[in-house]
């Protein structure tokens, strides 16, 4: 048994899966899961993002948002990386079923197989959807 | 390591549950819950993907759910069980985790 | 088992709040502990102590008012989401000056860390949402 004085590190570290499976603006899901993310960025855990189905366009370049007046935030998943959270995986066959490459999306990401994420889904202690 | 699966809209309506079924590893479970009850049922259009997923996963559809839409356990596929919200929480003992599909 | 609940919609829109509370009724009386439950997005609307809905069916943010009461259970509500929305307790209200405040008994204000902390100490962690 060691000493409290002696002990160090963050405590507990769990593997936190964020899902993201809709589109942004039509709903608020993929701005407020974001903002979920960079909070959480403070208490070190193990994070990682998923895009499928419809999230894969939250991440898609070029979005300019003037003409519905609302703010376009897709900027904000550029500064993930200085949070820590640079796990971010994007689903093949979501990309594909939408005509979409990784060249079309604005950050660095890990395109994987569907079965690809259903193993890493299944290694997740904590998973959000929203 | 198993997982439960809650799938809570109508196939009819999303790709909710497809998108479920698409990530659910053979050992884990789904349970249909709120408008999810509707892939449940026997005779639909959806009903031979889900009698498919009895292969090698686990098929609950929470009761009450069932009853609120205007069915039964009858109408139910073979093979999927019912259970009640005390077997949605002993469930999500039996699983290490839980994940939902909205 | 400890859990924690995450509630991302409003009260009678979906069905979201309806099963969450009969989840946390079902698991309490099978002798586990709700850590807390969250309110993240529309979900925050449960907290509202303005509701008068008719009189002939279930008062949701009475439901959870209750349950906090009888047992202790830790409701919070996300102070980014509740912003959006309008929901603000009396010390909220005085900050941003405004002439009223609308949380109802038993919930409390405060961040997104709160969701994070629940999801580190809980055993499971569940999701109700659109």
């Amino acid at each position: 048994m060691s000493e409290p004085w002696e002990e160090e590190g963050p405590g507990t570290i769990k593997k936190f899966l964020y899902v993201n499976r809709k589109a942004p603006y039509g709903t608020i899901y993929a701005l407020e899961s974001l903002e979920v993310v960079l909070i959480a960025a403070a208490f070190e855990q193990d994070v990682s993002m998923a895009f499928l189905d419809d999230g894969v366009y939250q991440i898609k370049k070029g979005q300019d948002t003037k003409g519905i007046g609302m703010k376009n935030f897709s900027p904000t998943y550029r500064a993930l990386e200085g949070y820590d959270v640079e796990k971010l995986y994007v689903e093949a066959e979501s990309l594909a079923e939408r005509g979409l490459t990784e060249d079309d999306l604005l950050v660095p990401v890990e395109v994987m197989s569907r079965a690809a994420l259903a193993e890493l889904m299944d290694q997740q202690d904590v998973i959000l959807s929203f | 390591m198993s997982m439960l699966h809650t799938v809570n809209k109508s196939p009819f309506e999303r790709n909710t549950l497809n998108s479920c079924l698409g990530h659910a590893l053979p050992g884990s479970a789904i349970l249909l819950i709120e408008d999810g009850v509707f892939g449940a049922v026997e005779g639909t259009a959806q009903a031979d993907t889900l009698r498919a997923a009895l292969a090698d996963r686990a098929v609950y559809v929470l009761g009450p759910d069932l009853l609120a839409r205007g069915m039964t356990a009858e109408h139910v596929i073979e093979g999927i069980a019912v259970v009640d919200y005390n077997g949605f929480v002993e469930l999500t003992t039996q699983y290490d985790k839980v994940q939902s599909w909205l | 088992m400890k859990y924690g609940i995450l509630v991302n919609e409003g009260p009678y829109q979906h069905q979201a709040s309806d099963t969450a509370y009969q989840f946390a009724k079902a698991a309490m009386e099978q002798g586990h502990e709700i850590f807390r439950v969250f309110f993240y997005h529309d979900g925050v609307n449960n907290g509202t102590r303005f509701a008068v809905p008719p009189q002939d069916d279930r008062k949701i943010p009475d439901l959870w008012s209750e349950m906090a009461e009888q047992h202790g259970t830790d409701l919070v509500i996300c102070i980014a989401a509740a912003q959006r929305r309008g929901l603000l307790d009396e010390g909220e209200a005085k900050r941003q000056g405004k002439d009223g405040n609308n949380i109802a008994p038993g919930f409390r204000i405060s961040g997104l860390g709160q969701l994070i902390e629940a999801g580190i100490q809980c055993d499971r962690m569940m999701v109700f949402g659109d």
